[in-house]
């Protein structure tokens, strides 16, 4: 992607391959998995070609997420790691959902929030993954006990509904602070932007003379 | 089974629909099995594969008289032998059709995702509708006994059909024509009770003192029930329920969940479109640009 100069890169080409690669997948397991969750919900089974071939496919887009979402840790669990910033910035949270930027302590380059996010799917895709198998009929159901199956759909109901829960929030997210979304498909942010929502991750580019998406070591 | 039926659906899988009821004068039936008087002949298994035209792999011995060893897609029915020692030592062979039981209030058809994949008849009759089953194998995690079974061929699931398409036209079950001893009765459930009645009387006189109906109350009833001489101990009979009931976490699942789910998606998409509205997008000022231009300036060009 050409990056016009000035800017800063906030994430790199691959990392943006392996998201939407994830959000692909996340979006038809979503739509797949609710046409098998809620009755009201079925006819969305048509967009797979029906509910014989939703309920053979749902699993194996599974299987693509959670090896795509183990990319997506490697590639940033490091800058997800929780800090004492992160705190400060909860305790202001009513001044950043109101947009009172200036009120908010400066962060690194992911607030609490994307960071809650972050940690939230890597504790449920894993979830979801692990009941998904125990319920997976075609291949799995001569290892697991009826019983097993019973607890497994209900997590995995819960899981799911949760994940989607935080994927609104997620999206929402990006769609509220103005700017976010062309870190996800262009890749870059105007220092403007870093100053306003990441001020530390400005600083410690700036100081290490690194365009992003981290600072030189 | 097809949906090619003369009775009326009062059940419907998956579905929020009252199904169209105006024959409700409609009587239920339902198949006892006089344990007491079966001889494990297996005619009845003989008779459900002759009518449904089944035809399970041959499979080998394996030193028990249950034969297949299991349900399956093709075996709809199931003697299951019992070898059991009472307390005086007596041996009792006590031996048990398996099969659905045609639940008042069947758990596979409360698990099923499939719109009309599982009805119930005004007779109380359960069935399969193949057609429209995408085989997830709800269907076998809301069963309280174990019966439906998963096609691996065709990824459909698969029980007995009390002969449904049988008892529409006036005809018993295949299993019931074929039974020498009379073990298998059918007609309407409150004929085969007060029947059962009678033959629980005379059980109890030849020295069952424990001898009942089995109709669980914990599924609303039955329409498939047993005669038992140890009613007191379902289980005795190769693990039949004791208490059967739709698992709670079913319930859960298929109750509660499912609207709550549904709200709290709903809630919190809704709370993101007025947190726009009321609050708006949050953008890059122009001061925001001046100052991280200049931060960047101070450090020296970066790249």
């Amino acid at each position: 992607m050409t990056r016009p100069p000035g800017t800063l890169v906030r994430n790199t080409t691959a990392a943006r391959i392996n998201h939407w690669i994830t959000a692909g997948c996340f979006v038809l397991l979503l739509l797949s998995g609710l046409s098998m969750f809620d009755p009201m919900l079925f006819w969305l089974s048509a967009l797979f070609g029906g509910g014989q071939s939703t309920r053979a496919i749902h699993p194996w887009i599974g299987i693509v997420l959670l090896v795509s979402y183990a990319g997506m840790i490697v590639q940033f669990w490091r800058d997800n790691m929780w800090n004492r910033d992160d705190i400060a910035w909860m305790r202001a949270v009513d001044r950043v959902v109101v947009n009172d930027e200036d009120r908010v302590p400066d962060i690194g380059r992911f607030n609490a929030g994307q960071k809650a996010v972050f940690w939230a799917m890597a504790l449920l895709v894993p979830v979801l993954f692990a009941t998904g198998i125990a319920i997976w009929e075609v291949y799995f159901s001569a290892y697991t006990t009826i019983e097993q199956r019973r607890i497994a759909v209900l997590i995995h109901s819960l899981a799911a509904v949760a994940a989607i829960i935080v994927w609104i929030v997620h999206v929402y997210a990006a769609i509220w602070v103005r700017g976010s979304v062309r870190t996800m498909t262009q890749g870059y942010v105007t220092p403007g932007w870093a100053w306003r929502h990441h001020r530390k991750w400005l600083r410690r580019l700036a100081a290490s003379g690194s365009a992003g998406p981290r600072p030189r070591p | 089974m097809s949906d090619l039926q003369s009775q009326d659906y009062v059940r419907v899988s998956a579905s929020t629909l009252t199904p169209p009821s105006i024959r409700h004068h409609e009587q239920e039936v339902a198949k006892l099995i006089d344990v007491s008087r079966c001889i494990g002949c297996k005619a009845c298994q003989a008779a459900c594969m002759e009518w449904n035209d089944l035809r399970a792999e041959v499979g080998h011995f394996e030193g028990s008289y249950d034969n297949p060893l299991d349900l399956d897609p093709s075996t709809w029915t199931l003697m299951r032998f019992t070898e059991w020692e009472d307390e005086k030592g007596n041996l009792e062979w006590l031996i048990r059709k398996d099969g659905c039981m045609h639940c008042e209030d069947p758990g596979c058809l409360k698990a099923c995702p499939a719109p009309g994949a599982i009805v119930q008849y005004a007779n109380g009759i359960v069935d399969f509708i193949s057609e429209n089953c995408i085989g997830c194998g709800y269907c076998v995690a809301g069963c309280p006994f174990d019966i439906p079974r998963i096609s691996p061929v065709d990824h459909k699931s698969y029980k007995c059909t009390l002969c449904s398409d049988r008892v529409a036209v006036g005809l018993e079950p295949a299993c019931v024509k074929a039974c020498p001893t009379g073990a298998i009765l059918f007609g309407t459930k409150t004929d085969m009770t007060v029947w059962a009645g009678e033959r629980i009387v005379d059980l109890k006189s030849r020295g069952f003192a424990d001898a009942g109906l089995y109709d669980p109350p914990g599924v609303g009833g039955t329409h498939v029930m047993y005669v038992l001489h140890h009613a007191d101990r379902p289980s005795l009979y190769a693990g039949l329920p004791d208490r059967p009931r739709i698992s709670p976490l079913v319930d859960a699942w298929k109750g509660i969940l499912k609207p709550l789910a549904l709200a709290g998606i709903a809630l919190t998409a809704l709370a993101g479109f007025f947190h726009w509205v009321v609050v708006g997008p949050n953008e890059v000022q122009p001061e925001d640009e001046a100052q991280g231009q200049r931060h960047l300036k101070n450090a020296g060009d970066p790249r």
